[in-house]
C-alpha cells in the first residue's frame, strides 16, 4: 500500500495526474496550478488518504498560512465549518485564525458557532508526516539556525515528493550552515533514488556526514540495497560513520567526565584552602555547599520575577553569608583546636550536626526546587552525534573560573600573601606584624566562603536539601588528599581525572563498584606517594 | 613497672565490673521475680533497651581499643558492628523457614519477593547457629585485616585514616542498599522468629539476651584489659604518642595496628550480632557515617583510653538519647551536635576525666604524636 | 662475603655515592663515608647540608636514588625498613627528642630494652627476669634513677634527651645516631652528654650529628664536614678547622 501511495504521490507532484476527489489540474513544471484556498478546503471533507496528498501539496506550495495551518493539525486544533466548509485554526493561546473559505471573507463580523465547527482529525501515519512537513515549511524561514534545524529533522524523514523543494531551498541557501544540511538532506533522499549513480553519490555524500540517524539510514539502506557497487560504498560509508560514532561518544564522556570533574572541583577547592592550606579538618564543609544552595533559593524567593538573574545575586550572597559563618566557627571553636586535627574533626562534624537541623527546623526537611534559569537550559548541538548541554558546559567554565580567581587572590594580593605567610611560618609572620588570629579567620571564611559558591553551582545539578553536603565531603577529601595537600593546581588535576574515570568506570562496573575500586584507587595511591599527586618534597614536609 | 601490671589493678574497672555483675543480676530479677503491679517491676521492653545500650557499649569499648590505646581513629567502626548483626540476621532469616509470608522453606521473604529461584551461595551455612556465630567475628575480622593490610602498610596515618574508614563505611551502605547484594536492600533483615529454638518475643528470651550482652561486655572488657595492661598495650600507647620513634626502636607498627584493628573489628562484630535479635532488624543505615562517628562521641564523652569511660559514655549518650528523641525529637540533633563540640572543647578527658585520675591520658592522645 | 656478624667487621657502616633528591633538589650529592667499628664521629655541617638526611638514609626513612649503603660490611640497608633496621642494630636519636609521653621513664626503657618484637611475644610474655636490673643500670647511668616512674611528657627538655640517649642503650645497638643531643642543654649537661657518648663508643659506634662546636670539641673524635650533600673535609677538629673550604663555608660568602 504504501509503495503505491509513493508513487501516486510522485506522479502528483510530477504534475501528471489529478486528484481524484476535487478535480484539480497541475502544470507540467509542478507548481500548483490549483489555488491554495481549495486544497485547504478540500481537507475537510478528505480522508487520511487524500489528507496525506493534500498536505504534502500545500506545503510545496509556499503560502504563508500554511505553516499556521500544518501546526493547527498536527496539534490537533485545526477545525472546518460544518455549515460553511470553512477552515479555522484555533490555537491554544490566542483567537481562532480563519485559515480558508467562508470564514476568512466575513471573519470581523461573523465568529463561527462552535457547535458547527468540526475538528479535522489526523491519524499517526500522518501525524509523523506533518512533522516533516512543517520542517519543510521553515526552510523558507529567514533564520539560517531555524532553516539548518529544518533540514536536519527533514534528513531521512522526508519522502522523495519533497525533493523538488530541497532543490529549491539549496538554490537561494546562503548560510553555509544550513546548506551543509541541506545537502545531507537531499543526499538522504537520494538514497531512494531508482537510479544506482544517483544512490551512489549519496552514500557518498553521507558518509561524510555525523549524525546517528544517517548511520541508521545507511544501515537500513545497506539491508535492501541491491546494486553490488553502491553496496560496497555503503559498507565503506557505514564504518566511517561507526568511527566517527565511537570518537563522538567518547568526546561526550570525557565532556560528561570532566564536568564531573569540575563540581568535585567546585566541591573541594574550598578544602584544599582550609584543609590543605590551613591544616584543618572541616568536617561540615559539606554544610557550607548545603547553605550556599540554600542561600541561592532564598535569593530566588526574592527575586521571582527576575529568575534570569538570580544566579549573578546568589553568588555573591552565597560567599558572603557561608563566609560568615566560617568565620564564625573559626573563631567560636577551631582557633582552639589548632594542632590537634582528630579534635578538630569531631568537633566540627558536630557542627556540621548542628547546620542540617537548623536547615531542617527553618526550611523543612523536604527537598527545595532551585529554577534553572533559561540560559542554562538546554544543550548545544555540534553534530547529529554530539551535543553538550549547557549547564554542564557552563559549570566547567565557572570552576576554572573560580579556581583561577583563588589562585590569583593567593598570589597577587596582600591578603594573599598573609594568608600564605601565615601558613607556611606562623611564628615569623606574628613576628613581623601579620595579625595571625585575623588571617586564620579570612582565610577559613574564604574557604567557606568558596564552598558557598559551589553550593550556587550544586544547586543546578541536584536536589537542594538538608543533606546535600554529605554527599560530596568525602569526594572532597579524596580529592585534596589525591591531589597533594595545600597544592590547588593539584586538586584541580585530581578533581578532573577522578571525575573521568568515575565516568569511564561506572558503565563497566557500575556506579558502587567504580566508587569503590576509586577508594581503593586512592589508598594504593597514597601508598606510593604518601604527599599527593604533587606532593612538596623535603625536609619540611615534616612538619 | 616491669614488675606484673594485674588485669584488675585499678579502681575504676573493679568498679565498673562490679557494676556490670549487679545490673546482669538486677533487671531480670526485676522483670521476672517481682510483680507487675509493683513500682519496682521492671518492664521486658525496658529489659530489651537496657540489653541494646549493653551491646553499644561493648561497640563502644571496641572503638576506644584502637583509638584510645593506639591512637587509631575509626570512623567505620559501625560496619564492623553492622556486619556482625547482618552474620546473625542471616541466621535469624534462616531459622524463620517456612513460616515468613510466602511460606518458602529456604528463601528468606524478600528473596521471593525478587523472584530468586535459589538460595545465594554466600547464605549457605547461615542455618547452622554456630557457622553463624563464627562469621559473626570472622567477617569483620577479614574485613578489618584487609582494610588494616592497605592502610596501616601505607602508612596512612590520622586524619587520612579517619576519612578512609568513613568512606569504607559510606561504600558498604551503598552497596547493601542494593537489592542484588542479596541482603534485603533498603528493608534490610526482619520478621525474625526464634533464636536457638527461643522465641525472641518471648520475655525469657528478652532477659535471656540481656544476661548474655552483659557477660560479652564483660568478657569483652576482661580481654581488652588484658590486651592494654599487657607489654603489647604498651607499645600501642607508644605508637600512639610518638610512631616513628616506635618504628625506630624496632617495632613493627603496621602489625600492632592490624592486631588491634582486627580485634576490635571482631568484638564490634559481636556487639551487632548480640544486637540485632533485640532491635529484631538490621538494615544498611546501620552503615551510615553517622552511626559510626555517634560512637565516637560516645566514647569522647565518656574519656577515651580508660576503656570503662568508653562503656560509661556509650551508656550515658544513649539514655540521653533515648529520652531525649522520646521528648523533644527535634532537638535531639542540636543537642548530639553540641555534645561533639562540647566534649571536644571542654573535656579532653570525658566525663571520667573529671574525677581525679592518677594516671593521665597524654594531651597528645588523638593527634596521634608526630603524624 | 664471608664475615658474619660474629666477626668484627671492617666498617661498620660504609656509604658509597649516595645521592638523594628531592625534585631536583640534591639533599645528598654522590656522599661516600665509612665508619669503623667502635668510632666516634662527629658529623659537623651547615644548614642543608645533609645531615638529617644522611641520617634518614642509614635508618631506613628515605630511600637513595643512587649509591650503596652497606651495614658491617654485608647488610644492604636500602633493601630494609626503618623496624627491620633497628633490629639489625642501628639505633637513632632524633634532633627533638622524642620519648613516649604517656609511659612512665622505666616504662620507656623497658619497651626499648633488646628482645623479640613480634605481636603475639608481647601480648603473651613478659620480659626476661632480669630487665628490671637493666633499667636499673640504665637509668643510674643516664642520672633517670629519680624518675623512674615519672610519665615521659613530664620530663624537662634535658631530661628526655637523656631518657632517649638511655632508650639507645637499651637497645643497645652496634651503632648510634645522635642527632644534636646537645641542643637545648646546659652547659653541664652537654658536658655530660659528651662524655656518656665517649664512654659507650668502643662497645659501640657512634655517629654524632652536631651543630655546638664545643661539644663537638668535647667529643674529641674525628670529624666529617658535609656541605650541600657531600662531604668537604675530615679529620680531627682542629684539622678541618683549618681547611680553607671549610672556613669558606662556614664564613665566607
Amino acid at each position: 500500500m504504501k509503495p503505491l501511495l509513493l508513487l501516486l504521490l510522485a506522479l502528483t507532484t510530477a504534475g501528471a495526474a489529478a486528484d481524484s476527489g476535487t478535480g484539480v489540474t497541475m502544470t507540467a513544471d509542478g507548481v500548483e496550478a490549483r489555488p491554495v484556498d481549495e486544497l485547504m478546503l478540500a481537507l475537510g471533507t478528505a480522508s487520511f488518504r487524500d489528507k496525506e496528498a493534500l498536505v504534502i501539496q500545500l506545503a510545496a506550495s509556499g503560502d504563508t498560512r500554511v505553516p499556521v495551518l500544518l501546526q493547527a493539525l498536527l496539534d490537533g486544533t485545526l477545525y472546518s465549518d460544518a455549515t460553511t466548509g470553512a477552515i479555522i485554526a484555533t490555537p491554544a493561546d490566542g483567537a481562532p485564525v480563519p485559515l480558508a473559505g467562508a470564514a476568512q471573507a466575513d471573519a470581523p463580523t461573523a465568529a463561527p458557532r462552535t457547535d458547527d465547527l468540526r475538528k479535522i482529525t489526523v491519524n499517526n501515519s500522518l501525524r509523523s508526516q506533518l512533522r516533516v512537513l512543517i520542517a519543510a515549511t521553515q526552510l523558507q524561514n529567514p533564520d539560517p539556525g531555524v532553516r539548518r534545524q529544518a533540514a536536519r529533522t527533514l534528513t531521512g524523514n522526508a519522502r522523495t515528493t519533497l525533493l523538488p523543494l530541497l532543490d529549491r531551498a539549496l538554490a537561494a541557501e546562503t548560510d553555509a550552515g544550513a546548506r551543509a544540511a541541506l545537502v545531507t538532506a537531499q543526499a538522504s533522499l537520494h538514497l531512494a533514488s531508482p537510479d544506482p549513480a544517483t544512490r551512489g553519490a549519496a552514500v557518498a555524500a553521507l558518509a561524510d556526514t555525523s549524525d546517528k540517524a544517517i548511520l541508521t539510514l545507511l544501515e537500513q539502506q545497506a539491508g535492501t540495497e541491491t546494486d553490488a557497487t553502491v553496496k560496497a560504498g555503503l559498507a565503506r560509508a557505514i564504518t566511517d560513520l561507526r568511527g566517527r560514532e565511537q570518537r563522538f561518544a567518547f568526546v561526550s564522556d570525557l565532556f560528561f567526565g570532566l564536568s564531573l570533574g569540575s563540581v568535585l572541583l567546585l566541591a573541594a577547592v574550598g578544602l584544599a584552602i582550609t584543609f590543605g592550606v590551613m591544616g584543618v579538618i572541616n568536617m561540615a564543609h559539606g554544610e557550607m555547599i548545603m547553605l550556599g544552595a540554600y542561600t541561592t533559593y532564598v535569593v530566588q524567593l526574592l527575586m521571582p520575577s527576575h529568575i534570569e538573574y538570580s544566579l549573578a545575586v546568589a553568588v555573591p550572597a552565597a560567599f558572603v553569608v557561608t563566609a560568615l559563618v566560617g568565620i564564625a566557627i573559626e573563631r567560636s571553636v577551631i582557633r582552639f583546636l589548632y594542632g590537634r586535627p582528630l579534635e578538630t574533626l569531631l568537633a566540627t562534624f558536630g557542627i556540621s550536626l548542628v547546620l542540617q537541623q537548623l536547615v531542617r527546623t527553618i526550611f523543612s526537611p523536604l527537598n527545595k526546587s532551585v529554577i534553572t534559569p533559561q540560559w542554562l537550559s538546554g544543550s548545544w548541538e555540534i553534530n547529529g552525534m554530539l551535543s553538550l548541554t549547557y549547564n554542564r558546559l557552563y559549570i566547567i567554565l565557572f570552576a576554572l573560573a573560580v579556581l583561577a580567581s583563588l589562585i590569583t587572590l593567593l598570589r597577587k594580593t596582600p591578603i594573599g600573601l598573609e594568608m600564605r605567610a601565615v601558613t607556611q611560618n606562623r611564628a615569623m609572620a606574628s613576628s613581623m606584624g601579620v595579625r595571625t588570629g585575623r588571617v586564620d579567620a579570612l582565610t577559613f571564611g574564604l574557604g567557606s566562603g568558596i564552598a558557598g559558591i559551589a553550593g550556587v553551582a550544586l544547586s543546578q545539578l541536584t536536589n537542594v536539601g538538608p543533606n546535600l553536603g554529605q554527599s560530596y565531603i568525602i569526594d572532597s577529601f579524596l580529592v585534596v588528599v589525591f591531589g597533594g595537600v595545600g597544592n590547588l593546581l593539584g586538586t584541580f588535576v585530581a578533581a578532573m581525572s577522578l571525575g573521568v574515570v568515575n565516568k569511564f568506570a561506572e558503565p563497566l562496573v557500575g556506579a558502587v563498584l567504580a566508587k569503590i575500586l576509586i577508594l581503593v584507587f586512592v589508598i594504593l595511591f597514597i601508598q606510593r606517594r604518601p604527599r599527593g599527586l604533587f606532593a612538596l618534597k623535603g625536609r619540611f614536609v615534616e612538619d | 613497672m616491669t614488675g606484673s601490671p594485674r588485669l584488675l589493678n585499678d579502681a575504676a574497672s573493679r568498679w565498673l565490673l562490679a557494676g556490670l555483675g549487679m545490673l546482669i543480676l538486677v533487671v531480670p530479677l526485676l522483670n521476672l521475680a517481682v510483680p507487675e503491679t509493683s513500682p519496682f517491676h521492671l518492664s521486658t521492653y525496658m529489659v530489651s533497651l537496657f540489653g541494646k545500650y549493653l551491646c553499644l557499649a561493648l561497640l563502644a569499648l571496641a572503638l576506644d581499643l584502637v583509638w584510645g590505646y593506639a591512637g587509631i581513629l575509626s570512623l567505620g567502626h559501625g560496619a564492623f558492628f553492622a556486619l556482625g548483626g547482618y552474620a546473625m540476621g542471616m541466621y535469624l532469616m534462616r531459622q524463620i523457614g517456612s513460616r515468613g509470608v510466602y511460606g518458602n522453606p529456604l528463601l528468606p521473604d524478600f528473596m521471593v519477593f525478587l523472584n530468586w529461584q535459589e538460595l545465594p551461595w554466600y547464605w549457605y551455612g547461615f542455618d547452622n547457629f554456630f557457622f553463624a556465630a563464627l562469621m559473626v567475628a570472622l567477617v569483620p575480622g577479614v574485613l578489618a585485616f584487609a582494610f588494616g593490610w592497605f592502610a596501616f602498610r601505607s602508612r596512612v596515618t590520622g586524619v587520612y585514616l579517619s576519612i578512609i574508614t568513613q568512606a569504607l563505611t559510606y561504600a558498604l551502605m551503598l552497596a547493601f542498599f542494593r537489592n542484588d547484594m542479596g541482603f534485603g536492600g533498603n528493608n534490610g533483615l526482619t520478621d525474625f522468629k526464634e533464636l536457638l529454638g527461643f522465641s525472641l518475643t518471648s520475655a525469657a528470651t528478652k532477659n535471656g539476651l540481656f544476661v548474655g550482652s552483659g557477660l560479652a561486655l564483660i568478657a569483652g572488657f576482661l580481654l581488652c584489659r588484658w590486651v592494654v595492661v599487657s607489654r603489647l598495650g604498651r607499645v600501642l600507647v607508644a605508637v600512639r604518642d610518638a610512631e616513628s620513634r616506635t618504628r625506630f626502636m624496632g617495632y613493627r607498627v603496621e602489625h600492632y595496628k592490624l592486631f588491634v584493628f582486627v580485634l576490635s573489628a571482631m568484638l564490634a562484630g559481636i556487639a551487632g550480632a548480640l544486637y540485632v535479635p533485640q532491635v529484631g532488624i538490621i538494615n544498611p543505615g546501620e552503615f551510615a557515617p553517622l552511626a559510626s562517628i555517634e560512637v565516637v562521641v560516645w566514647v569522647a564523652v565518656g574519656g577515651r583510653g580508660y576503656l570503662y569511660g568508653a562503656i560509661v559514655g556509650a551508656l550515658l549518650v544513649n539514655y540521653a538519647k533515648t529520652w531525649f528523641t522520646g521528648a523533644f525529637p527535634e532537638i535531639w540533633l542540636f543537642l548530639l551536635g553540641g555534645l561533639f563540640v562540647v566534649s571536644t572543647l571542654f573535656l579532653p578527658r570525658g566525663v571520667v576525666g573529671l574525677f581525679g585520675q592518677r594516671r593521665q591520658p597524654p594531651p597528645s592522645a588523638a593527634t596521634g604524636g608526630n603524624n | 662475603m664471608l664475615e658474619t656478624g660474629r666477626h668484627l667487621p671492617t666498617n661498620i657502616l660504609y656509604l658509597e655515592g649516595v645521592t638523594v633528591s628531592f625534585d631536583g633538589f640534591k639533599a645528598l650529592n654522590e656522599l661516600s663515608l665509612a665508619v669503623a667499628p667502635g668510632e666516634l664521629r662527629a658529623i659537623i655541617g651547615p644548614n642543608g647540608a645533609g645531615k638529617t638526611t644522611f641520617m634518614d638514609v642509614v635508618t631506613g626513612k628515605v630511600r637513595p636514588s643512587a649509591g650503596t649503603v652497606f651495614f658491617r660490611d654485608d647488610i644492604d640497608l636500602t633493601r630494609h625498613d626503618e623496624a627491620e633496621i633497628a633490629r639489625l642494630g642501628i639505633g637513632r636519636k632524633f634532633q627533638k627528642p622524642t620519648v613516649i609521653e604517656s609511659l612512665s621513664v622505666a616504662e620507656n626503657l623497658e619497651l626499648a630494652l633488646r628482645g623479640e618484637r613480634g605481636v603475639f611475644t608481647t601480648l603473651l610474655r613478659r620480659h626476661a627476669h632480669d630487665a628490671r636490673e637493666q633499667i636499673d643500670a640504665i637509668l643510674a647511668r643516664v642520672g633517670l634513677a629519680a624518675q623512674r616512674a615519672r610519665p615521659g611528657g613530664a620530663l624537662s627538655h634535658g631530661q628526655k634527651q637523656w631518657l632517649e640517649i638511655g632508650m639507645l642503650l637499651a637497645q643497645s645497638p652496634e651503632l648510634l645516631l645522635v642527632d644534636e643531643p646537645a641542643a637545648g642543654m646546659t652547659d653541664r649537661e652537654t658536658e655530660l652528654t659528651a662524655q656518656l657518648l665517649r664512654e659507650i663508643s668502643g662497645e659501640h659506634s657512634v655517629v654524632v650529628v652536631e651543630h655546638d662546636m664545643t661539644f663537638v670539641k668535647a667529643l674529641d673524635c674525628r670529624v666529617t664536614v658535609l656541605h650541600e650533600g657531600h662531604m668537604l673535609a675530615e679529620g680531627t677538629l682542629a684539622h678541618v678547622q683549618q681547611d680553607e673550604r671549610v672556613i669558606e663555608v662556614y664564613l665566607g660568602r
